[in-house]
């Protein structure tokens, strides 16, 4: 034993210069303690983002809007086909105007009216798409990524479904079911949950095994507050972000449909509808306003949505808070 | 590297026996009027038997799938039915293959040009000016669908006028090349918004790492860095992908195809669809699912050649 080792065990046994403390657990506390709270954090960061918070406030009303929107004082029905009293010919293709705040179409339905029956058809498709996409998502991909036995062939079966391009897949589909509102739903429901459950599995894989994970394993942390303190604030930034990116993907994906022949029937407006029927008067620029009026409200919808699903997902990311 | 391509290789090939069966059973369940040509309501139910009889469909599922499969083998994919009558589909897509692949490689050329410098444009100034500009484009295209702002380019860029002449027309003519712009442009604004988007990120992300600043302090200027570290780092995840759509490019773009009027494949499969030509379907989700795999199985070893980790460690698909 060095001279240097046993000045070190003398001084340690040296009972004025090395005591137990008292156990305090105010003192132990108030090291560990931090006001940190996340949803106040996520609240916090989202507050500040003045973009986000007016396009809140616009889909708020907007979604509003569309649902109230037939009970309000002077609404025309959207399918009905308003005849010129005088002279008893549909009132086609009329200009926007103080009966018919954005015209009508070719056969003398009421622009505005329809506009928001399409509004609220494809925001429904949207969200019944993208609440289904989430649930089934997650529930496939946390067995997926918990059950160790069954990920190599759940990664299998992903890569041979995940090599068809989805377009061709929701073709098939809309071919062989024949479009319907129900087809549509089922459709986009048969291809969107994959992504969301190979995300889901990734995340819980990788998270799954982190140091700080295991740490509070070892430090003998319920399962129930790991789940709910460690893993879930990963996964409800990406759940709220999904349901918010898959409405302006689950529009899309309806636009294209509808414009490929395989959409809603023509007479469920819908904003792929609306968008198909505005394409083929567009040659005439008198008539473009049917092509404009419904674009501009799909964009503003798609991209709002897009915008708050992003502003969202960068508020919830706990690396974001400070 | 040799054992890791062979292993790549059979598993794509069990990947494309297992998709080529799939397809084959759910075309099964295509409507039957896809089988019967123009007239389909003026036939007696047995000479409709004896069509389906022609084309073997009344045989059990298992021996529908062996002929099917040794007609592939031989390299045939089966005649039109309504498309183009008793025209081989091998024939009709040869003429329409060129101008899908041409525009398609144009346009991964342009957007991956125009993508790769707009993302690291963007990446340099980040949180200033031109980055948010940037980034309400990358906003506007990925969110808006594709269809809304293709329409209005067709229809608003075609009408500039100069000196009374429009300066794009609104079709498509292989002998103008004028017509040839706007489609390309249309094509590539998407793959430029995912290229910009995908670089930022990944520069944003990498400028931040141990290994930057280490160059960093070796007195290495940024343009060294730029070339020899981020950029040869950022090719290894783009190896992955590059071979897929280049292979995919002959699936054309059905938007701008029937907007412009390119007689190219992307409109065929809708077309096939609405005119319920069953034999064509069936033969081109065939050839788009088949590349599909190909292309994620050269990427892999694209992927393989550019980053000397990836070999060695297992593969884990779903990444």
């Amino acid at each position: 034993m060095s001279q240097k080792e046993q000045q070190v065990i003398q001084a340690i046994e040296d009972e004025a210069l090395f005591t137990f403390a008292e156990y305090d657990p105010e003192a132990a506390e108030r090291v560990g303690y931090s006001d940190y709270s996340y949803w106040g954090s996520t609240l916090k960061i989202f507050l500040k983002n003045k973009t986000a918070i007016f396009l809140l406030a616009l889909m708020a009303s907007l979604i509003l809007f569309t649902t109230i929107q037939p009970y309000l004082p002077n609404q025309k029905s959207p399918t009905k086909i308003h005849v010129d009293p005088a002279t008893g010919h549909p009132l086609r293709n009329q200009k926007p105007s103080n009966e018919y705040w954005f015209g009508t179409n070719v056969i003398g339905q009421d622009l505005w009216a329809r506009i928001w029956s399409g509004t609220r058809t494809s925001l429904l498709i949207a969200i019944i798409v993208g609440i289904w996409e989430v649930g089934f998502g997650i529930f496939i991909g946390a067995v997926w990524g918990y059950v160790r036995q069954i990920d190599a062939f759940m990664t299998e079966a992903y890569n041979v479904i995940n090599n068809v391009p989805t377009t061709i897949l929701l073709m098939l589909l809309a071919y062989i079911l024949r479009p319907s509102f129900r087809t549509m739903v089922i459709a986009m429901c048969a291809t969107g949950w994959l992504g969301m459950a190979r995300f889901v599995r990734n995340q819980i894989v990788i998270i799954r095994d982190r140091e700080y994970n295991l740490a509070s394993r070892c430090l003998g942390t319920p399962t129930s507050r790991i789940i709910t303190k460690n893993l879930l604030p990963y996964l409800v930034s990406v759940i709220v972000m999904r349901i918010a990116l898959s409405i302006p993907g689950t529009i899309g994906w309806e636009v294209f449909l509808t414009y490929i022949g395989l959409g809603l029937p023509i007479d469920t407006p819908s904003l792929g509808n609306l968008l198909n029927e505005g394409r083929q008067v567009m040659m005439a620029p008198a008539l473009r306003y049917q092509l404009v009026f419904p674009a501009v409200v799909l964009s503003v919808i798609t991209i709002s949505f897009y915008v708050l699903g992003n502003a969202f997902a960068d508020a919830s990311d706990p690396r974001n808070h400070y | 590297m040799l054992k890791y391509s062979i292993k790549r290789l059979l598993q794509s090939l069990v990947t494309v026996f297992i998709v080529i069966t799939l397809v084959f059973l759910l075309m099964r369940l295509l409507p039957e009027e896809g089988y019967f040509g123009d007239g389909y309501d003026k036939l007696t139910p047995e000479q409709r038997e004896n069509i389906l009889r022609k084309f073997g469909l009344l045989d059990p599922w298992y021996i529908q799938l062996r002929n099917f499969y040794s007609s592939l083998l031989k390299g045939d994919l089966g005649k039109s039915i309504i498309y183009r009558p008793d025209v081989p589909v091998i024939d009709i897509i040869k003429l329409k293959i060129p101008f899908s692949a041409a525009f398609g490689l144009a346009a991964i050329c342009v957007s991956l040009f125009f993508g790769l410098t707009m993302g690291i444009h963007m990446a340099r100034n980040k949180g200033r000016f031109w980055d948010k500009v940037w980034s309400s484009y990358v906003v506007f295209i990925n969110a808006v669908p594709a269809a809304v702002y293709l329409l209005f380019i067709q229809l608003y860029i075609t009408g500039l006028k100069f000196r009374g002449r429009s300066i794009f027309p609104m079709l498509f003519n292989r002998h103008d090349p004028r017509s040839w712009i706007l489609p390309l442009i249309s094509m590539s604004l998407g793959g430029i918004a995912g290229y910009a988007l995908w670089m930022r990120r990944y520069m944003v992300d990498q400028l931040n790492q141990d290994y930057i600043r280490l160059a960093r302090a070796k007195g290495m200027s940024d343009k060294q860095i730029m070339v020899k570290h981020v950029m040869r780092n950022a090719f290894v995840p783009m190896a992955q992908y590059l071979p897929a759509s280049v292979l995919l490019t002959i699936s054309g773009s059905i938007y701008i195809e029937s907007l412009y009027s390119i007689p190219g494949m992307g409109g065929l499969l809708v077309d096939v669809i609405q005119r319920q030509d069953n034999v064509m379907v069936q033969a081109l989700v065939l050839i788009y699912s088949t590349l599909g795999i190909w292309g994620l199985f050269l990427g892999d070893i694209l992927m393989a050649i550019f980053d000397p980790r990836i070999r060695l460690e297992k593969r884990e698909g779903a990444r």
